[in-house]
């Protein structure tokens, strides 16, 4: 439970643990993500977070990336990435390394 | 009924009794008092249908549950159905038997999740209410199964009188087999926890304590595990929003194939509940006379009707406004706006102090009781 339990820094590396995944959901045309006995509905931008969150980009070359994909600077969506992330792994939802 | 279903939700998930055989025998066992024998059981071929109507119609997620589901020869193959229709499929195991040895094979099969139940953190008490010796020796072999898989766990505890001092204890189990997620379950008190009720129920203090010692526990431990609590909802204020709302959020298949809104909905009398051999999930979630008795708000008495928390909680539970008022279609008197609220305090309190022997569950209406001298 270490790893689970650790601090996410800069140089982190987030992904979904075993039993947590991504799933588009035809009936309600959303994306949602599935982990034990819980079902959070993805917005937009919840959603291109966590697909980055592939076990090999760290947390600054997550928020880089995002923050070319969403046109705004890094340091701009810093707060309300790491914020989000760190939400996930208080659910369970989400690993770091 | 006024939803037309267009306004009627999809249901996000759905529990599968797959079996009401159990080796354990607890006495608030969520199956009706009138178990299902195996030779009422759907077939394989049945489930796999099933899986791919529940998946069509909107499930996302699938509980296998009995009894014991691995009691069923063919978990194996229902777990490769569940992944085959695109189901998150949950087991919920006793972790007895021969669970621990089909887990190789259900992870290969696409098992997504474990929830183990304990009775106890130690065997003495586990083994005590789960009626079965040697239950927590086999319950942590499971666990260690599940780890050494890397497939994620839960631990899931009713509490009640014989336990609700050891949240704590229950906690370092969890910690200690590897679990990611505990459920702390205050027992329900409908079928064999009704029975039950006066040998289980636990005082209001203890009640208090324990809940305390959870909202601790999940600061100390968030990130490291997360701790799901089910309120005792005779010493609560608000009853709770049983199943998210009657016929909005899930449904449940039993192992003969009748579709229930909730678990205890067959203590309703006056329900009718449709068959998956007879129709299907979709026609029964959208049409059925049962699953529309008290869904939305327009069944609602008064009371819920004007009240700013219709939508938060339902009208409460509509077996217990039946157990406890005298009618399915009433406010759940644990509501403290039905002015009721003293009353189920009461009976709560007066059931808190007797010392009623345990009535095991077992078919037929078993009344086997062991005393606590026995174990």
């Amino acid at each position: 439970m270490s790893e689970s339990s650790a601090a996410l820094g800069d140089h982190s590396i987030p992904y979904l643990p075993r039993g947590v995944r991504l799933r588009y959901d035809e009936t309600r045309e959303h994306w949602s993500l599935l982990g034990p006995e819980r079902v959070f509905k993805l917005d937009q931008v919840s959603l291109e977070i966590l697909k980055r969150c592939d076990g090999e980009a760290t947390l600054t070359a997550i928020i880089a990336d995002l923050a070319v994909a969403f046109e705004e600077r890094p340091e701009t969506i810093d707060p309300d990435v790491r914020a989000f992330l760190q939400d996930m792994q208080a659910r369970a939802m989400l690993t770091f390394k | 009924m006024g939803m037309s279903q267009a306004s009627i939700p999809a249901p996000m998930g759905m529990l599968a009794e797959l079996t009401h055989r159990c080796p354990l025998l607890c006495p608030y066992c969520s199956n009706p008092l009138e178990l299902d024998r195996r030779s009422a059981e759907l077939d394989t071929k049945t489930w796999a249908r099933v899986f791919q109507e529940a998946a069509k119609l909107g499930v996302l997620q699938v509980h296998l549950s009995g009894g014991e589901p691995t009691a069923r020869q063919d978990i194996v193959e229902l777990v490769a159905h569940c992944a085959a229709a695109g189901l998150y499929s949950n087991l919920i195991t006793a972790g007895v038997g021969k669970a621990a040895d089909k887990l190789d094979a259900l992870e290969e099969a696409g098992l997504d999740h474990v929830q183990l139940s304990v009775q106890g953190p130690e065997s003495g008490i586990n083994d005590f209410v789960a009626g079965l010796k040697g239950a927590f020796e086999a319950k942590q072999k499971t666990a260690a199964k599940v780890a050494a898989l890397g497939l994620p766990l839960t631990l899931n505890a009713v509490v009640h009188r014989y336990n609700i001092d050891k949240i704590e204890e229950l906690i370092a189990l969890a910690l200690r087999l590897g679990a990611r997620r505990l459920e702390v379950a205050h027992a329900q008190y409908y079928g064999w926890a009704l029975k039950n009720r006066s040998a289980l129920m636990p005082k209001r203090a203890q009640v208090m304590r324990a809940m305390e010692t959870v909202e601790t526990a999940r600061a100390r431990l968030k990130g490291q595990l997360v701790i799901d609590a089910v309120v005792p909802d005779y010493y609560a204020r608000f009853p709770k929003p049983c199943m998210g709302g009657w016929g909005r959020r899930s449904l449940n298949v039993t192992p003969s194939g009748k579709v229930l809104p909730c678990h205890a909905a067959e203590t309703i009398p006056h329900l009718t509940f449709e068959n998956v051999l007879d129709k299907s999930l979709s026609e029964i979630w959208y049409e059925s006379a049962a699953f529309n008795a008290y869904r939305g708000t327009d069944w609602m008495p008064d009371l819920c009707k004007v009240c700013d928390r219709r939508e938060v909680d339902w009208g409460g539970c509509r077996c217990q406004a039946l157990a406890l008022a005298g009618d399915a279609g009433e406010t759940d008197p644990v509501c403290h706006r039905t002015g009721r609220h003293h009353e189920i305090l009461e009976l709560a309190e007066s059931a808190a102090e007797e010392a009623a022997e345990i009535i095991y569950r077992g078919y037929g209406g078993s009344t086997q009781t062991l005393s606590r001298a026995d174990s």
